[in-house]
């Protein structure tokens, strides 16, 4: 009722206003009545009514509520403040705009990132099963989150039972194409209980049940929306028709509804096929009975009662018995030994599982810091600038304070000023931060991956730049505040516009905010440069080949339709018809393409000693070190010598000659591949030693490496990897090669990339990093030096007498600069001594991002520090020379 | 405002008394302020003189509570004026303030005049 009545209250006034009018009125006709004139009918009227203006009043505070109404004064009254002084306000609104902003943008992806749970009852019950990573993981992993077999989630599924809920998936990647451009779209096999355990029902259609997943099954496809709009925009129709999943016609079963995430809470999946059906779609690598793929991860959800602690010990006594039932055959006794020591255990998955957060987390974490400290930087101008309005304003608080405002209702409007700056500071922030998060997710997808980032505004979001805000308002608008109010009034009438005691106080803070302003910008600019030099290091780094000039084309020969026993010429004959192409260089396949994200190690026997270091393998053709620009040190390339049914043949790099071979000659040296018990280990004699190359990624140290001949494969996979070299831009290749390729087998699926550019697109949280550090360390250097610069400029100012008796008792340019200075010089010693402190410290924690670079290098530290202190410089000449140029007469005349 | 803390019990009986005087006096049928005011000074035969601008808080606040329903309306001598009427719940109040009255007087009574009751 009462805000009702604050509502209304003008609208009561008014009514009020009249009724007392109509008493007048008729209290007037009456007194008319009785006799007497009008004019003295009217002022008895008026006398027997009393104050009426009193009475109004008293009905106006019935319905007021007087602190909201004092509050909405304030907020006026400071709107107009704002309003004239244009400067101020704007400054104080874009600083504000963009540090709410960027902060708010960032703390939108680390939200949805890391810190949201899953959208299930009580996600705290979700957990995951895992194998300890260790040296009993052995064999092929597949997918993101390799976590178990197939033959252990079929044991792990019918004997555990502390978790209800439970299912398992696959991460896979499905072909749309038939035949030509590859269209890759992401895809999970699922368990029989994953819809119902994340408690999803079908869009249309129906989802995956239990009675789905039975082994033998036949395939169906339960589509994502997203896929379902795109291939059949919506259609109703939908599940009596069929999807191409690997050439593979596929029934469709349903759709999942919009925004279904999944326990991998940033992934964005189109097709969800069960676990039981992928012999049909993968022929190739069927899984569900091979002991050494690794390729499901398995969730579930804690039964009431049931700690996790509970569950991992129930896990770890079955693990035994699991892994006893599915040792794979082809094991050697070391490791098969070591496959049975592996256990079983539950983690929480409360916030669901993400790739994204793995790969960025800690990017953003630091980002986010950083974008905090820039905040704090601009929050120490705003409130230096305060404090300087502080001063010039203090005449008029002083004036407020005389006549009877109480400091609390002076302190009350000083501080709705802020919160007015801050409020209008964080709507703008907010508004910038959906453009900014927008752009970082443009940047985030850049690297080809499809992430699902649900980007609305909540109530998260929105209380983080709220609160941002406030903190704000009271970092820089508080303390000011405080100051001007604690003054006595009499001091500053008196002073008229120079300084009061109170003035000396606000002198120290507005110091050591410069100061810790000058630290945090020095803290930014080291890690900006270690960035920087991440990057650099990285994207310079010697990786042992040449990636300009080639283009890399990926394979699908399944549709073609080729024998096993004929692959190997299939292959051969496609690889020389692209070696005719006009314009290459050299082509060749090879098995890895290095920094592709593929790799593959072997277990080798070296005079008859297994080795305890797995080397890194390939298998190529011998153009291949020509394709990659990967120079010889020794010995022969492969020739028409090394064919099926020769004596195998190897090629080493220096890395593996280093580490296996020496000392002596390695070319004519042996050594095993170990392959298992039941079979001979191939001998390989060594015929020839590269430079060391790059492998899995540029991170990892220059590794011994083993290439085998493409040419002695007995029976090679569906699967063909190529790499052509040109002069010029490798991209104009792709329509000659596509050509040969449609020529051979129309249905043949390719996906063709310059390397050069998948191997930028493996540095994408390095530019991130470098170039979001950077920015970041560009404004609060900026921020740190318009701070120096206000509170020079204001301290010439406030000195301008002094500075004009000085010279008129004859102190020259250079006393005067000095006596200036000096003060410029301790802040930034002091700050810069602050933030290289900050420095080392903060510099830890980048240290996981980080590539050839030590976090404390003394040189990049020595480089910003002199940075920061060029721009402190920079920022006090123009100050410093107002001063040196300051006319004695003039300062002095201004003294009246 | 009503919800304002305890006002002094003396404040109460007064302001509690002048709502009781509108209300009786509305008892007798819709009124307007100006009638109230008069009505109150004549049936006491002039001892209760309140001052008339003081009636309209009173009204305001007995009003909000929705013990009265205003209206504007045509007065005797046909000037607009703003009406008052009780309402159900304003009976009830009148029945009960009545003899809370009573009561009081009953009590004052058997402390200033002992014996004559």
């Amino acid at each position: 009722m009462g805000l009702r009545r604050f509502f209304r209250r003008a609208k009561w006034d008014d009514e009020r206003r009249r009724e007392l009018e109509s008493y007048i009125d008729i209290e007037t006709d009456a007194n008319i009545a009785r006799g007497l004139d009008p004019a003295e009918a009217r002022a008895r009227a008026h006398r027997k009514l009393g104050n009426a203006t009193l009475a109004r009043e008293e009905i106006y505070q019935m319905n007021t509520m007087s602190w909201i109404e004092s509050f909405w004064l304030d907020v006026k009254f400071g709107a107009r403040v704002l309003r004239k002084s244009p400067a101020f306000t704007i400054v104080a609104l874009l600083s504000l705009a963009l540090g709410v902003g960027a902060n708010a943008a960032l703390f939108q992806l680390l939200d949805i990132v890391m810190l949201r749970s899953l959208p299930l009852e009580r996600p705290e019950e979700i957990v995951e099963v895992q194998v300890p990573p260790g040296p009993g993981r052995v064999g092929a992993f597949m997918g993101s989150r390799p976590q178990l077999t197939n033959p252990q989630w079929e044991l792990l599924r019918t004997r555990q039972s502390s978790l209800t809920d439970l299912f398992a998936y696959g991460v896979v990647s499905f072909e749309l194409a038939d035949g030509g451009e590859s269209r890759p779209i992401p895809g999970l096999f699922v368990s029989g209980g994953y819809f119902d355990a994340l408690r999803s029902t079908a869009s249309a259609g129906r989802l995956i049940g239990p009675t789905d997943d039975v082994r033998g099954c036949p395939p169906i496809a339960v589509l994502g929306h997203g896929l379902w709009q795109r291939e059949f925009a919506g259609a109703a129709d939908v599940t009596s028709r069929t999807i191409r999943l690997d050439g593979e016609l596929v029934p469709i079963a349903g759709v999942v509804p919009q925004g279904f995430r999944g326990i991998d809470v940033t992934r964005q999946t189109d097709v969800f096929v069960p676990i039981c059906a992928r012999p049909h779609l993968k022929k190739e690598n069927p899984a569900l009975d091979v002991q050494n793929v690794w390729w499901l991860a398995v969730f579930g959800r804690l039964k009431p009662g049931v700690s996790i602690a509970q569950a991992s010990s129930e896990m770890s006594s079955l693990a035994p018995a699991i892994f006893a039932e599915t040792v794979w055959p082809r094991y050697d006794a070391i490791t098969a030994k070591a496959y049975l020591a592996n256990t079983l255990k539950v983690e929480s998955a409360e916030k669901g599982v993400s790739t994204l957060r793995t790969r960025y987390g800690t990017s953003l974490t630091l980002l986010l810091s950083i974008a905090g400290l820039v905040f704090l930087i601009a929050c120490a101008n705003l409130a230096n600038l305060m404090l300087a309005r502080a001063s010039t304003r203090g005449r008029e608080i002083a004036v407020r304070l005389a006549i009877g405002a109480s400091r609390l209702r002076v302190f009350r409007q000083l501080i709705a000023e802020s919160l007015l700056l801050a409020a209008a500071g964080a709507a703008a922030g907010l508004g910038l931060a959906l453009l900014l998060s927008k752009l970082l997710v443009l940047l985030l997808t850049s690297d080809g991956s499809a992430w699902a980032l649900d980007r609305s505004i909540d109530w998260r979001l929105t209380g983080f730049s709220i609160g941002l805000a406030v903190v704000a308002c009271l970092l820089f608008g508080l303390a000011p505040a405080v100051r001007s109010t604690r003054t006595p009034p009499g001091a500053l009438v008196h002073l008229g516009g120079r300084g009061t005691a109170g003035d000396r106080h606000r002198l120290i803070v507005r110091r050591l905010l410069v100061v810790g302003q000058i630290g945090v910008s020095l803290v930014l600019v080291v890690g900006a440069l270690l960035f920087t030099g991440t990057l650099r290091n990285l994207g310079h780094s010697d990786h042992g080949f040449s990636e300009n000039g080639v283009l890399a084309l990926f394979l699908d020969l399944r549709p073609a339709g080729v024998r096993p026993d004929a692959m190997r010429t299939y292959q051969a004959d496609l690889v020389d018809e692209l070696k005719r192409l006009p314009a290459v260089r050299y082509a060749d396949s090879m098995e890895i393409l290095p920094v592709s994200g593929s790799s593959w190690n072997e277990s080798i026997v070296i005079d008859g000693k297994v080795q305890e270091d797995y080397p890194d393998a390939n298998r190529v053709g011998p153009a291949f070190f020509g394709a990659l620009d990967i120079a010889f040190i020794a010995g022969r390339n492969f020739d028409e010598r090394d064919r099926l049914g020769s004596p195998p043949t190897v090629i080493v790099n220096a890395a593996f000659r280093d580490k296996f071979l020496s000392p002596g000659n390695p070319i004519g040296r042996r050594f095993n591949v170990l392959v298992g018990p039941g079979q001979p280990n191939p001998t390989y004699e060594v015929i020839g030693v590269v430079e060391n190359s790059t492998y899995r990624s540029l991170r990892d140290p220059l590794g011994p490496q083993m290439y085998f001949a493409s040419a002695q494969q007995a029976e090679p996979g569906p699967f063909l990897t190529v790499a052509l070299r040109t002069d010029g831009d490798p991209g104009v290749l792709r329509l000659p090669a596509a050509d040969v390729i449609r020529k051979t087998h129309p249905k043949i699926v390719v996906t063709s990339t310059v390397m050069a550019e998948e191997i930028r697109s493996s540095l994408l949280r390095e530019r991130l990093m470098a170039a979001l550090s950077g920015g970041f360390a560009i404004l609060a250097v900026i921020l740190a030096a318009v701070g120096l610069y206000g509170l020079m400029a204001y301290g010439v100012a406030r000195r301008r007498n002094e500075i004009g008796i000085r010279v008129a008792l004859g102190a020259n340019a250079a006393n005067i600069l000095t006596m200036i200075l000096r003060e410029t010089v301790w802040l930034v010693a002091l700050g810069l001594t602050l933030g290289v402190v900050g420095a080392v410290y903060a510099a830890r924690a980048a240290q996981a991002l980080l590539f050839g670079l030590a976090p404390s290098d003394p040189s990049v530290i020595a480089v910003a520090a002199a940075t920061v202190a060029a721009i402190a410089a920079l920022a006090s000449v123009v100050p410093a020379s107002r001063a040196v140029r300051l006319q004695p007469t003039t300062a002095l005349r201004e003294e009246t | 405002m009503p919800k304002r803390g305890t006002p002094p019990i003396q404040g109460d009986l007064l302001q509690g008394t002048l709502d009781l005087l509108i209300l009786k006096t509305l008892a007798a049928g819709p009124a307007h302020g100006h009638t109230i005011a008069h009505a109150i000074a004549r049936q006491s035969e002039e001892v209760l003189l309140v001052e008339h601008g003081s009636l309209y808080p009173a009204l305001h606040r007995i009003e909000e509570r929705g013990w009265v329903a205003a209206f504007w309306g045509a007065s005797d001598n046909n000037r607009r004026a703003r009406f008052y009427r009780l309402t159900a719940s304003g009976r009830r109040q009148l029945r009960q303030q009545e003899s809370r009255w009573a009561e009081l007087v009953r009590a004052i009574n058997l402390i200033v005049q002992p014996g004559t009751d």
